[in-house]
């Protein structure tokens, strides 16, 4: 791979070679770091990797924050346990959900792109000997060579545009890509014609800049909606979609797609129920927070009905199927969700309004200077040549820049503070919401439980689990529910300190569960320590969510009223609601009510930014005029929302309107700046006096001003 | 102006070995991690990989 080659012929070998390799490649176990973010991290986690014994390789991968390690006999769990050791937090993917790497779209962008500027590079030498005075033959001569450049290149580099311009015009609608396909196919069809008939000017350099210019904008566009889209991928990945059935007393692991009604589903502990069903095991505790937000742990007994969706919390158990794949209650939440988005699809993005305009406007000035020569001057050819010079002139690549410009930047940018902008008109709906509405369980809170799983290594939960069982004492039997089932370490001289703790000794030495205060901590309540390591807090009521307070002061501070929907009982929102100073709270909602309450606001003329996880805020996230999930939500939940907040703090929320608000502002700026260039170009254009030299000035600086102007974004604090 | 005919199709040439070696990189899937490879540059270690 290190040798350089310059043709693709030669090229063919090592390029067959890492294919070769990419093949294996997908045997290995992938690994998600949400933490890494600099060199020194690819350094620690691929040495850390790579030293241990069974590891053939490993190689991070910075922009989709993942490690692929190649090995034969580890498990990804010993894998999670020792890059937990070296500080940074793994999840295990599933291979199969995720993509091979390879983005076959984006590749064939790049390639149309280089050869665009290839064949711009030249086609401009080219013209810059005949704008500086070449006569007669030698300037027939160029003009032929550019010709022999800019066609093909043209047909070849245009496809996108001209693709999309089709599709539209066979729905009898125009798009931006209208004006640009005409604009680039006149351009050098006029300049062919003007070239075989020995023509002093030709437009083949505006109509490859032209081109070059929109595919960079086409390019961006693609890049950060690429990111975007494989991370939501990155998500569904992390969820398990195989379920354990049971088949004559013994488990199969199955697909959840391949499981039937009347089958017997084994739930292991912390595992989500795949169906809809009846509990056939004598009891079973679940979670149903992302059902209803309901926060309190559910107890069911034999024969009472348990849906997709639910956690199980307690002893593993088993469900027969009632209701599976389409039927389930959790994939009717989902159609439901499907039926909102329709209703939101017909939102117009800016640049569509834009073209709206532009389009119409643009190819009325071509045919009226058309005419107007054609009546006035007599002559079709020299009409022919200013019509065309109006297309080229009046920037479309300006316009065709000013919003993927800003919004790949904006993008960029919102990525890099954790946000993961789903929807390409996400941004532009953000900035017009003047309500936020908040879920309260799993969106303003985090479950104790989750908190403490996702604190300890399976180790530290093991010395925990020996620790409070020995102790009869509230807080040790909290923490203990608080924890996943599974083997307790071996511990000796376990002995209870009255009003302190629990100690005991095990092999990294003296491990004590009891207040910071005695393990020496500066936090309050309860806490583990083992050994000379420092302390480890154990949150054991609903916690709020880290930032959620500067969230809703923030919002509140821009002009967006917070309220809070929640479906869990009165008496765990009202005192939350107050502690956030929420006036605005309404508790007990069903899924359903939600959505409606939604509508509502929104017939009242209202534009409400939605942020929820559960399966009961799906429908209400898609109804919302905008809407944002955290990383932890349900699948649906994610699907459903226009932006996925990837750390796990709300503090950013502020941020994410002042970035949305910014992109808009900047994108209408972008339409100005091209507006004004217009101003001043058209009539040079009417008049019959835009020269190529003019065409390709007043191009290229209409463009770049754009480009740099979006970078702004960048300032937005 | 006899030179011209040398020259054109010499600048052309290698202006279009350029592109070659481009698609090479595009296809051989160097800028399928940016942010990484522009932070590897920073690692001391010459370990066996081509990073």
């Amino acid at each position: 791979m290190t040798t350089l080659s310059a043709c693709p012929a030669c090229a063919a070998a090592p390029l067959a070679e890492s294919m070769a390799q990419r093949e294996i490649a997908k045997a290995d176990v992938i690994l998600s770091l949400p933490t890494i973010h600099c060199a020194a991290c690819i350094g620690t986690v691929e040495r850390s990797l790579r030293t241990m014994p069974g590891v053939e390789d490993a190689r991070v991968n910075l922009s989709l924050k993942r490690v692929s390690v190649r090995t034969r006999t580890l498990t990804d769990a010993a894998l999670v346990a020792r890059l937990r050791d070296a500080g940074y937090q793994a999840h295990p993917m599933d291979s199969a959900v995720l993509d091979n790497g390879n983005d076959p779209e984006g590749q064939r962008l790049l390639v149309k792109l280089a050869v665009a500027g290839f064949a711009m590079m030249n086609v401009m030498l080219f013209s810059v000997a005949i704008w500086s005075g070449a006569a007669d033959s030698t300037r027939d001569l160029f003009h032929l060579i550019s010709a022999a450049i800019s066609l093909p290149a043209v047909l070849f580099c245009g496809q996108p545009f001209f693709a999309s311009a089709w599709s539209a015009l066979r729905v009898r609608r125009l798009n931006m890509d209208v004006p640009i396909s005409l604009a680039i196919l006149l351009a050098a069809g006029m300049s062919f014609y003007e070239v075989l008939n020995g023509g002093l000017h030709s437009y083949f350099d505006a109509a490859l800049s032209l081109t070059f210019f929109l595919l960079v904008g086409r390019y961006l566009d693609h890049r950060s909606r690429r990111t975007a889209r494989s991370a939501a991928r990155d998500l569904a990945a992390l969820e398990v979609h195989s379920a354990h059935k049971l088949v004559q007393g013994s488990t199969q692991t199955v697909p959840v797609s391949d499981l039937r009604v009347g089958d017997v589903v084994m739930i292991p502990t912390g595992v989500r129920v795949p169906v809809d069903g009846t509990l056939i095991s004598l009891e079973a505790t679940t979670d149903r927070a992302f059902l209803t937000g309901e926060t309190a742990a559910i107890r069911s007994i034999m024969g009472n009905p348990v849906q997709a969706g639910e956690i199980n919390l307690g002893a593993p158990f088993k469900v027969q199927a009632t209701a599976v794949g389409a039927d389930t209650t959790l994939r009717r939440v989902a159609a439901m969700v499907e039926m909102a988005e329709n209703s939101r699809n017909s939102y117009t993005a800016l640049a569509d309004r834009a073209a709206a305009i532009y389009a119409p406007a643009v190819h009325l000035l071509a045919l009226l200077a058309f005419l107007g020569w054609a009546v006035l001057g007599g002559d079709l050819r020299q009409a022919l040549n200013v019509a065309v010079a109006v297309l080229i002139i009046t920037c479309p690549c300006a316009l065709g820049l000013a919003v993927p410009a800003v919004s790949t930047a904006a993008i960029a940018r919102l990525y890099a503070k954790g946000f993961l902008v789903k929807s390409g008109t996400a941004l532009e709906r953000l900035a017009e919401v003047d309500m936020a509405m908040f879920d309260k369980t799993g969106t303003l809170t985090v479950p104790a439980s989750k908190a403490v799983r996702n604190l300890l290594t399976p180790a530290q939960q093991a010395v925990v689990r020996a620790l409070a069982q020995s102790s009869t004492h509230p807080v040790s039997r909290a923490v203990l529910a608080a924890l996943p089932a599974g083997e307790a370490a071996t511990l000796s001289n376990i002995i209870e300190v009255p009003g302190r703790g629990v100690q005991g000794l095990g092999p990294d030495g003296l491990a004590q569960l009891g207040g910071g205060g005695w393990l020496g901590a500066d936090f309050d309540g309860p806490g583990l320590r083992i050994g000379c390591a420092p302390a480890i807090a154990l949150p054991l009521s609903e916690n709020l969510r880290s930032g959620a307070q500067a969230a809703i002061d923030g919002l509140r501070t821009m002009g967006l009223r917070p309220g809070i929907i929640s479906g869990d009982r009165a008496a765990v929102v009202t005192p939350l609601a107050d502690a956030l100073g929420v006036a605005d709270h309404q508790a007990g909602i069903t899924a359903t009510a939600k959505h409606d309450r939604l509508q509502a606001l929104a017939d009242g003329g209202h534009r409400v930014m939605m942020v929820g996880d559960g399966l009961n805020d799906a429908a209400a996230l898609a109804a919302a005029h905008a809407s944002v999930a955290p990383s932890s939500a349900l699948d649906a939940a994610r699907n459903a929302a226009d932006i996925v907040i990837l750390n796990d703090s709300l503090a950013d929320l502020p941020l994410l309107i002042r970035v949305a608000r910014a992109t808009t502002r900047l994108s209408k700026q972008n339409f100005a700046i091209a507006a004004l260039y217009n101003c001043i170009a058209v009539p040079v254009a009417l008049a019959g006096l835009a020269t190529p030299l003019l065409a390709a000035i007043a191009m290229s600086v209409s463009s770049l001003t754009v480009l740099v102007n979006a970078m702004r974004i960048r300032r937005v604090r | 102006m006899n030179v011209l005919l040398v020259l054109i199709p010499v600048s052309i040439v290698l202006g279009g070995l350029g592109l070659c070696a481009f698609l090479w990189t595009v296809r051989s899937g160097q800028y399928d991690d940016a942010a990484g490879t522009s932070a590897r540059i920073l690692l001391d270690d010459d370990g066996p990989d081509e990073g």
